[in-house]
């Protein structure tokens, strides 16, 4: 017995002496291979007598499980140690950065738009388009402001020429969104006819506008959003209420302060312009021009065939460039339209 | 405007000042834009008078001069100014005094000499910019006089943003009747007596365009002297109003519009012929203006003139050869009601602004033209002297002022506000409106300095005005809840915007207007749609496409050190096009385009660089149009390369077209790399399918593949489409997967690889089938392009 002993002691030895799998199977053979010393010892149960065969029997077969025991586990160990090195070696620096495109981004103002137009959604505005190559009607006159109107001149109006060269009759670049709201009214007033009561007219128009204009605070091209609500019951207070609740979602801010002041448009009677307050920040407690407003003007419903009588409402126009300047701390509107990739990515 | 605001005390002087006073006309409508102190603070400057002047002992470039400042005793000062003089008055600061800039006066010695203070320059006192000498002042001063008083130096120079219907408020008399309304402070307005009548002199006048011209009133004075001095108090207050002071008889004239809101124009009455006539010009007719303009007149142009000739632009400016000079002694002087619609734009159109101009066509006071004509007399006859003539006054019918009916209940409803008819009346006082009650309503005539006052509306914005904007609610507005339209047939241009920018553009937003250059080489436009007014010759023509300014990008960003590039515009490009509308003769279409230019991917260290081409730019583009598959058509374009072009077409139509920027433009434009670009119409894009359930087939799909050799120059989808027009049933898809050229490849041919996927939806394919099918594949390509299969 003495001598199994051994030999099991031998072999466990013997597996722990190798991190190799080819050669611990070698050993493996030495021990319980075809003429291994388990294997022999087997073989000579035959020769022994049979009282001693059962006994010694038994305990060969314990000491060759305890080979195998010890084999299996010694197979497992470098199993292991084989897989470690392997995922050792396999090891990135995952540091390194990530391969493939870098996202672009929105423009700043298409960003402000964005916003402006999805919390008008939310209240359940539309938004509308135009041409911005316009009739002199749809920008001037539909909006009670005829020719030789003084206001006119507060618009620095580009005009187009013919092809023969002379400036043409009766187009122009629109100055404003206002003539969306007349477009509008008028496609909406078609649509609704036949019905008693016309639907709420609740819109808003943003778009690029043309002003011969041009230094640090003014650029030719620059943006504007229309807004149009009409129906039978719509004052001046809901006017308030709607812009004092976009400037603080816009804004995101709770307590900044609105004031409105009596001004002067053609097209609305009253006539408002909005002035705004941050109540901290760079702008904190200055008064900022926000926007113009007012009552629509009767006689511009009435060139749109909405009786005045029955029908009233508000509409106002702001610039989504200052919006955006005040939003992100940007000081010249410049660089709006440059087109420069130092600015535009800070956006993304 | 821009007026001194003692000179509106002068008139009414409200408790509230500084920039309270600014606020309450500003919330009023009158905004002011400006205020500023006309000089800064100093103290202890006194009105002095120089007694004698001798040389200083020890510097031949200073004065020793003795001054009386008021005081009994003389002071001895030292002075290095140039002009002073025994005699002269000038400003003295006393010892102790502070000036501007923080000198302080002290007793000093200057080379030696005590010096009990210092006489001062104007700019010293940070009143005017002239440093050349001293400040002299009126020989009438009172000698001891705090300066500040003197001068009036504590004033303030408002400057107004007037709104085009406030022409009411372009005088003082017209600030002053505001702030009166807004403040309830009693006013005191200009009491314009007639001037006795002194001489017989007297010229006709006729009204030969009385819907224009109204009312026309003038009268000859006699013996005056033009050369007379302005007074000091009329030219400070001219200058603090932003007007330089000329000459006596131009500067009264110009005291009096802004004092009563009259423009005024004086005419050298011995340069006249006959009587005097407001007629519309005749068509030709030209006139030499003051401005030393000459104008050719258009018959909607009124004109004063005599019997011989133009002599003024009828409000708007008078001529140069029967103006006042200083040579002048008898004048005839005009005050006249134009109407705005006879003044409106034509200063304008003449590419200059006046004064006159500017009231006139916003309305001037039509019932006070007498007024302010005796007042202006009266001015000439204190200031240069003079005899008066008789009035000479045309009058014809004046505008009607038509009653104003304002219903309590219409204010209520369009201001959400409850004003009570008390609270009305109240304000309706206030403005100095004068109105009769019908029932619950006010029924108003609006006054004739007013031309903004014609309906309802127009009364609800003068109570709402007087009663405060703040002190309308903001209300939450109610309406009845309906759903927006939502097509899923259509993608928002925010989703296409974004797919882009995941596609690693950056969206940019260039002018509408571009250089000339542009259209021609990038569009090939010949119809081209020129601005009559740009702002520059760069900027002149409207675009037609996107690509000049995405080109110009390119330019400013590699200047700015930036290689790498990727963006995009959505935008109106603008065409001439006889049907196109809403806006007849242009067509407006929203475009789309992207550029691409130096390496396909950001500098990183996975990839191997390399730069755009043709196929990455592509692919992005498929991808924004997917679902729906496009096809790429060989097609010339004059912005790019004609062999790496294409036009690109969805369901037969072509919305645009993709390419290199063709070498030539590579060049001119000086740029090292070519861009890769795309622009088509954003309609397309926008339009969205909307997704049908077809029930897929449970049959095992088999999938070969094959590869042939064809001519280099074979379109692939010449080949798709002939296969697709004639392939076996069996075939469901055939996918393109692999181009070769090169080794095992003869020169000139290219080898295509296909995997051809075979399905049929009812039963399993037998083997025989589908090398039947694929024989007739190949045998198709043989025929149709010369293919072999390669093997």
């Amino acid at each position: 017995m003495h001598n199994l002993d051994q030999i099991v002691q031998a072999a466990v030895l013997a597996f722990a002496a190798t991190d190799d799998a080819d050669v611990l199977e070698q050993i493996k053979a030495a021990y319980l291979g075809k003429n291994g010393q388990i294997t022999d010892l087997l073989k000579a149960l035959a020769r022994l007598p049979p009282d001693e065969r059962k006994t010694a029997g038994v305990a060969i077969n314990r000491a060759k499980e305890a080979v195998e025991t010890a084999l299996n586990a010694r197979r497992e160990a470098i199993r292991k140690m084989a897989l470690n090195a392997r995922l050792a070696e396999e090891a990135l620096d995952v540091s390194l950065p990530g391969r493939g495109p870098a996202p672009g981004g929105l423009h700043p103002v298409t960003r402000t738009l964005e916003r402006v137009e999805s919390l008008f959604r939310s209240i359940g505005f539309e938004v509308a388009d135009g041409p911005e190559i316009e009739a002199d009607f749809q920008n001037f006159t539909a909006l009670n402001t005829p020719e030789d109107h003084p206001a006119r001149s507060m618009h620095d109006t580009f005009y187009l020429l013919d092809e023969s060269g002379a400036v043409a009759e009766g187009v122009l670049l629109r100055t404003h969104t206002s003539p969306i709201q007349v477009r509008y009214m008028q496609a909406h007033v078609a649509r609704y006819a036949a019905l008693e009561t016309m639907p709420e007219i609740r819109v808003i128009a943003p778009g690029r506008v043309y002003r011969v204009d041009s230094d640090a605070t003014h650029s030719p091209m620059f943006h504007q959003v229309e807004g149009l609500w009409i129906g039978e019951n719509v004052s001046f207070a809901d006017l308030k209420g709607v812009i004092a609740d976009f400037l603080r979602r816009f804004f995101e801010s709770d307590d900044l302060q609105v004031r409105f002041r009596p001004s002067f448009f053609p097209f609305t009677e009253p006539s408002a312009e909005i002035d705004m307050a941050f109540m901290s920040g760079a702008h904190k407690g200055r008064w900022l021009e926000i926007a113009g407003c007012g009552m629509v003007h009767p006689n511009v419903l009435r060139h749109v065939n909405i009786d005045p009588e029955r029908y009233l409402g508000f509409a106002f126009g702001m610039g989504p460039d200052r919006l955006t300047m005040l939003r992100y701390g940007i000081n010249d509107l410049r660089l709006f339209f440059d087109g420069d990739l130092r600015f535009l990515r800070q956006f993304v | 405007m821009k007026f001194s605001e003692s000179w509106l005390r002068s008139f009414v002087d409200p408790a509230c000042c500084g920039p309270e006073f600014s606020h309450l006309l500003t919330m009023a409508g009158l905004e002011v834009e400006e205020e500023e102190p006309v000089a800064p603070a100093f103290s202890r400057v006194v009105v002095a008078q120089v007694v004698s002047v001798d040389r200083h002992p020890n510097a031949d470039r200073l004065s020793l001069c003795r001054v009386d400042v008021g005081g009994g005793e003389l002071l001895q000062i030292v002075c290095g100014a140039p002009n002073v003089a025994a005699g002269s008055k000038v400003p003295c600061a006393l010892v102790g005094a502070a000036l501007p800039g923080g000198l302080q006066i002290r007793l000093s010695k200057v080379r030696g000499v005590e010096s009990f203070g210092m006489l001062c320059s104007a700019r010293e006192l940070g009143v005017a910019d002239d440093a050349s000498g001293l400040l002299l002042l009126d020989a009438a001063a009172p000698v001891g006089e705090d300066l500040r008083r003197h001068l009036d130096l504590d004033d303030r120079v408002l400057t107004l943003k007037l709104t085009p219907n406030r022409a009411d408020c372009l005088s003082l008399e017209g600030v002053a009747r505001e702030v009166a309304a807004l403040t309830g402070a009693p006013a005191n307005y200009i009491q314009a007596e007639e001037v006795p009548v002194a001489i017989a002199s007297e010229r006709a006048v006729v009204l030969d365009a009385p819907a224009a011209c109204p009312r026309y009133c003038g009268r000859v004075i006699g013996g005056v002297d033009a050369t007379a001095a302005t007074p000091s108090w009329m030219r400070r207050r001219l200058e603090r109003s932003g007007l330089r002071p000329i000459s006596a008889l131009v500067d009264i004239t110009n005291y009096v519009m802004l004092e009563l809101g009259q423009p005024l124009h004086a005419f050298d009455n011995q340069r006249l012929a006959g009587a005097v006539h407001a007629r519309m010009a005749q068509p030709g007719e030209t006139i030499k203006l003051l401005n030393e303009q000459t104008v050719e007149l258009q018959s909607d142009v009124l004109l004063i003139a005599d019997e011989r000739r133009p002599l003024a632009m009828a409000g708007v400016m008078g001529g140069e050869d029967s103006g006042i000079t200083l040579a002048t002694t008898e004048l005839f002087l005009e005050a006249a009601f134009f109407t705005p619609q006879a003044i409106a734009g034509r200063a304008r159109r003449y590419g200059f602004v006046s004064d006159a101009a500017h009231r006139f066509e916003r309305g001037v006071d039509f019932a006070a033209t007498r007024r302010a004509l005796e007042r202006a007399t009266r001015l000439v006859v204190d200031i240069c002297g003079g005899q008066a003539g008789p009035v000479s006054e045309a009058l014809a019918s004046l505008p009607e002022r038509l009653p104003v009916r304002l219903r309590p209940r219409r204010v209520r409803k369009v201001l959400g506000l409850d004003l009570s008819p008390k609270r009305i009346e109240e304000l309706f006082r206030r403005l100095g409106l004068s109105f009769v009650r019908d029932g619950d309503d006010f029924i108003v005539t609006p006054p004739s300095h007013r031309f903004d006052m014609e309906i309802e509306e127009d009364l609800i914005e003068e109570i709402v005005r007087l009663h405060g904007y703040e002190n309308i609610p903001a209300a939450l507005p109610r309406a009845a809840l309906s759903m927006l339209p939502q097509s899923e047939q259509t993608r928002p241009v925010a989703r296409v915007r974004q797919m882009l920018t995941d596609c690693g553009y950056q969206e940019v937003i260039n002018f509408a207007f571009v250089d000339e250059a542009w259209e021609r080489d990038l569009a090939g436009n010949e119809r081209l749609i020129r601005l009559a007014n740009p702002i520059a010759s760069q900027s002149s023509v409207m675009r037609s496409s996107l690509l000049g300014g995405l080109l110009a990008n390119v330019t400013t960003n590699l200047k700015r050190r930036q290689s790498r590039l990727r963006v995009f515009e959505t935008g109106r490009c603008f065409f001439r096009d006889p049907l196109g509308g809403p806006v007849a003769g242009f067509r407006q279409p929203w475009k789309l385009a992207a550029l691409a230019y130096g390496t396909a991917l950001p500098e990183q260290w996975g990839c191997a660089a390399r730069n755009v081409d043709y196929f990455d730019v592509k692919g992005d583009l498929e991808l924004l149009l997917s679902p729906r598959v496009a096809r790429f058509e060989v097609a010339a374009h004059p912005a790019l390369h004609p062999g790496r072009s294409a036009r690109v077409l969805v369901d037969g139509q072509a919305i645009g077209f993709i390419g290199e920027l063709h070498p030539q433009w590579q060049q001119k434009y000086d740029l090292p790399l070519a861009p890769v670009l795309f622009e088509i119409d954003l309609d397309p894009v926008e339009r969205a399918r909307l997704p049908q359930y077809v029930e897929g087939s449970r049959q095992p799909v088999v999938v070969r593949d094959i590869a042939i050799v064809v001519d280099h120059a074979l379109e692939l989808q010449q080949l798709l489409d002939a296969l697709s027009a004639d392939r076996p049933a069996i075939v469901s898809d055939i996918r393109l997967f692999d181009v070769y050229v090169g080794r095992g490849v003869e020169a000139g041919k290219k080898s295509l690889a296909f995997r051809i996927v075979m399905q049929d939806t009812r039963r399993t394919l037998l083997e025989a089938e589908v090398d039947a099918a694929m024989q007739q594949l190949l045998n198709y390509l043989q025929q149709a392009f010369a293919a072999r299969l390669r093997v």
